[in-house]
């Protein structure tokens, strides 16, 4: 019992992080209506900026609201001027985009910050009151700085009209047009937002796994299966999603197929949500009248 | 009367294809302008020409009080804020958001809160039926309750001009009367200009000033609502009935 | 065509034919194990286009196919002795089944959700490959060693020996042409416009009698069948195959080939492979990360300059010195 209930938080304590990339790839679903492929090179990259920082000598904080900020603007930019041209282009032409970005961050990561895995501070050290029986200091913060970010969102997206606006873009641009919005820089406005999000969760992974240009690779596409599984079009769906994700990777790995197989856990899941329920657990059904 | 607005050898593209050739309007202050005729005349295009939907050359001026400004060549959310509303064809209800949100995004570009929650309460006193969906998603609404969200949405900007594009579409006659009633009821209690499309030629005339009717692309007949309305040959031979 | 264009294209073909003939000797050994990878590049890349340029179903994860391939022939040599030539068909047949299988979950996939899927997979496969239960046929983490076929006669030829890897120039180069053959013959026809019109129209297409589900399904078995058939060329050209070799990235740079060639067109294929095989090797000597910026820069640049690859380029090149050509 005590190894199932170690499996089941110790899943959960993973699923923060696939809660927040899947949250990010939502973001982007949302906006876009594409799948952002480079998001965890993006994450990755927004990563080693921080940790630059920090090597410059700035706080951990400092670092972290820094790059937040840098990862916005860096997502915004990217809209603006590599996708903003290719916006009615076909999906195949996006997709190509995609892994073109992919590439080159992760190039980008390389040359800049080279190949050795480097270690990445925690803001929750280990001996800090947060530390509990079942969770470390740093799961119990990431879990922490995780909602906060979640609140955040959900009363951007809920109070201010901006946010309204963004959700109007998204599911109808040309009514959105006709109110006054710019769609376009809507789009740019996701981007930014999903940057962000995809910088902290790579601040929140790499304590843990340690900080090379692959860092994320494998992360991803948990985050994938978690944001299919919540519903692609959901942001709170896309956390739960993420932490069943974790939860079911261990749970799966310790009891049925060892935890050798962990990656294929992720693409049966995906593959599965795709075909058997395509809206995920929490995807809204719009209504439409015709 | 004034002036509210005038379109000068205006034309209209869908990329290569050119839909409008040289067409002159102009809508007066505090007048329902209507465009009538059959499908493919470009009716549709004119509205989205307004706004600056589809490519456009020659002159389109709104006098919106601070003399004549030009549309062509400015971004559709400018000429929104220059006090255009437009109802388009199919509603355009944001289906996934709830009424009210609706509403309040109908008001995006004004910054007077205290005018717009005054503005959503004149709303749903001309919609009844709005206030009791209030909470409810856009699209489980019926045709005719979107048609009212729809004007009502256009409403909220305060608007210098409203557009509507074919409002009695695809709605039962008891409704369509009832929204042309209310349309009247606005422009002559509150003064909305409107320029109104329709293909349901008898309710347009029945409710407009003035009439333009387009023949592939071109004006060919412009007049006082009436006298169309009560010229057999010109009923007969351009509007079928 | 002219009678005097004829000529001059048989002229050309026979030139052509006789240097491809004479190459292997006119170069280092190395540097024919190269050419033949280019041509297994090519042969795999040919089939992803069948997929995703002509038929339009993006697939992210064809590096799969291609490591089904190459194992099923490492397996069959290592564990059964089979020979190396016997091992292609089987291999051909064993990724058809696979793709085809793939295909019908495929069906109810669109568009990025596709792709994603496909990446999962890509993703997942290294990880399979190195399962300890599988271990003892797959070779695990250490994947199997192969040995070069010999060629079946010796001789010299401009003073370089007829070496494995010669024999196999050959050979590669028989069975890509029979490859490419195959692919036009198949796409040139009725297949060819039905795959895109099920790409462009699917609606319309069905309604001309096409059968969807199983035109599709058939579409991503044939691609997978071809790209395995590479992959099992490769594992006999490279004598080795392990996990690593068939991490994501490969799936990647055979998109990369696909693009750069030019997608829904044969011959740009042969293009591809010759980008993916020589641009690592060049750029390597830059920075490790040199070749994925490239190949980034190169996606995007392509996209927005050049959407239908080299040969889209030379096609239009030629039709404008057509147009300005007297006669």
């Amino acid at each position: 019992m005590e190894a199932l209930l170690y499996q089941v938080f110790s899943g959960l304590a993973n699923g923060i992080i696939y809660g927040s990339v899947a949250l990010a790839l939502v973001m982007i679903y949302q906006a876009t209506h594409h799948i952002n492929f480079a998001q965890g090179e993006m994450a990755t990259f927004s990563t080693f900026i921080a940790w630059w920082l920090m090597q410059e000598g700035w706080g951990y904080w400092a670092a972290f609201f820094i790059t937040v900020g840098i990862s916005f603007v860096g997502g915004l930019l990217v809209q603006r001027i590599v996708l903003r041209p290719i916006e009615k282009a076909p999906v195949l032409t996006n997709v190509i985009v995609f892994i073109g970005l992919l590439l080159i961050f992760n190039a980008l990561a390389g040359m800049l910050f080279d190949h050795t895995i480097k270690s990445f501070a925690s803001p929750f050290p280990k001996d800090s009151f947060l530390a509990t029986k079942y969770f470390s200091a740093h799961q119990i913060g990431s879990a922490g700085v995780l909602l906060v970010v979640l609140f955040a969102l959900f009363a951007f997206f809920r109070y201010t009209s901006v946010g309204l606006a963004m959700r109007a873009a998204a599911q109808n641009p040309d009514s959105a047009k006709l109110v006054g919005i710019r769609v376009s820089w809507m789009l740019g406005l996701g981007w930014g937002l999903a940057a962000a999000i995809g910088a902290v969760a790579g601040m929140m992974v790499a304590p843990i796994v340690f900080l090379d240009p692959n860092m994320m690779a494998g992360i991803l596409l948990y985050g994938f299966a978690g944001a299919l599984l919540g519903g692609i079009d959901n942001p709170l769906g896309a956390v739960f999603g993420g932490l069943l994700v974790g939860v079911l990777e261990n749970l799966l790995g310790a009891y049925v197929i060892g935890t050798e197989l962990k990656l294929t856990v992720a693409l049966v899941l995906i593959v599965g949500t795709l075909t058997l329920r395509p809206d995920g657990l929490f995807g809204k059904k719009v209504v439409t009248r015709v | 009367m004034a002036k509210l607005f005038e379109a000068k050898k205006l034309c209209a593209f869908y990329g290569a294809t050119q839909v409008l050739f040289d067409v002159d309007f102009s809508i007066e202050q505090g007048k329902i302008t209507t465009i009538l005729g059959a499908n493919g005349a470009g009716k549709t295009t004119t509205l989205r020409a307004l706004c600056q939907i589809v490519k456009t050359t020659g002159s389109m001026t709104l006098n919106a009080g601070n003399g004549d400004v030009q549309i062509v060549g400015k971004a559709t959310d400018a000429v929104v804020r220059m006090g255009v509303a437009h109802v388009p064809d199919g509603r355009g209800t944001f289906t996934a958001l709830s009424v009210e949100d609706n509403l309040r995004l109908g008001a995006y570009v004004r910054s007077d809160r205290d005018a717009v929650a005054k503005d959503m309460e004149h709303c749903f006193k001309l919609f009844p039926r709005l206030r009791e969906r209030r909470t409810q998603q856009a699209g489980t609404l019926s045709g005719g309750e979107q048609q009212m969200l729809a004007i009502s949405r256009a409403l909220m900007l305060k608007p210098k001009l409203l557009l509507l594009d074919e409002p009695s579409f695809g709605l039962a006659p008891l409704i369509v009367a009832e929204i042309f009633r209310i349309m009247r009821q606005i422009n002559e209690e509150d003064g909305v200009s409107m320029l109104l499309v329709e293909q349901n030629a008898s309710l347009a005339l029945n409710l407009a000033h003035h009439a333009y009717l387009l023949e592939t692309g071109n004006v060919a007949l412009s007049g006082p609502a009436e006298q169309i309305k009560n010229d057999e040959s010109v009923r007969r031979a351009y509007l079928g009935y | 065509m002219k009678p005097i264009d004829k000529k001059w294209a048989w002229i050309g073909g026979l030139l052509l034919l006789a240097v491809l003939l004479v190459l292997p000797f006119l170069v280092k050994n190395y540097r024919v194990f190269q050419f033949n990878l280019v041509m297994v590049y090519a042969v795999a890349i040919l089939g992803l286009n069948i997929l995703t340029g002509f038929n339009g179903q993006i697939s992210l994860g064809h590096g799969a196919f291609y490591a089904f391939g190459a194992y099923t022939a490492a397996i069959l040599m290592d564990k059964m002795g089979m020979p190396y030539w016997g091992t292609l068909p089987i291999a051909f047949v064993v990724c058809f089944a696979f793709g085809f299988l793939i295909g019908f979950p495929a069906l109810r996939l669109a568009g990025h959700y596709l792709a994603l899927a496909t990446f999962a997979l890509a993703l997942a496969v290294p990880q399979l490959l190195k399962y300890k239960q599988i271990e003892g046929i797959t070779g695990g983490v250490q994947g199997i060693v192969l040995s070069k076929p010999e060629p079946p006669f010796s001789f010299r030829f401009l003073d370089q020996p007829f070496s494995a890897d010669r024999w196999l120039y050959f050979f590669t180069l028989a069975v890509t042409a029979l490859m490419f053959l195959i692919a036009w013959n198949l796409l040139r026809g009725r297949v060819g416009r039905a795959l895109i019109a099920v790409r462009d129209h699917p609606i319309a297409a069905t309604a001309m009698g096409i059968n969807l589900p199983v035109f599709k399904s058939m579409t991503f078995g044939v691609s997978a069948a071809i790209t395995g058939l590479a992959g099992a060329l490769g594992a006999i050209v490279v004598a080795f195959v392990s996990p690593d070799s068939f991490t994501v990235n490969l799936s990647i740079f055979l998109l990369v080939g696909v693009v750069v060639g030019g997608l829904a067109s044969i011959p740009g294929a042969i293009f591809g492979g010759i980008f993916i095989q020589f641009v690592p090797n060049i750029a390597d000597e830059i920075s490790k990360s040199a070749p994925a910026a490239i190949y980034g820069l190169v996606l995007i640049a392509f996209m927005y300059l050049l959407p239908m690859g080299v040969m889209g380029g030379i096609y239009k090149l030629w039709f404008r010195l057509r147009a300005k050509a007297p006669g």
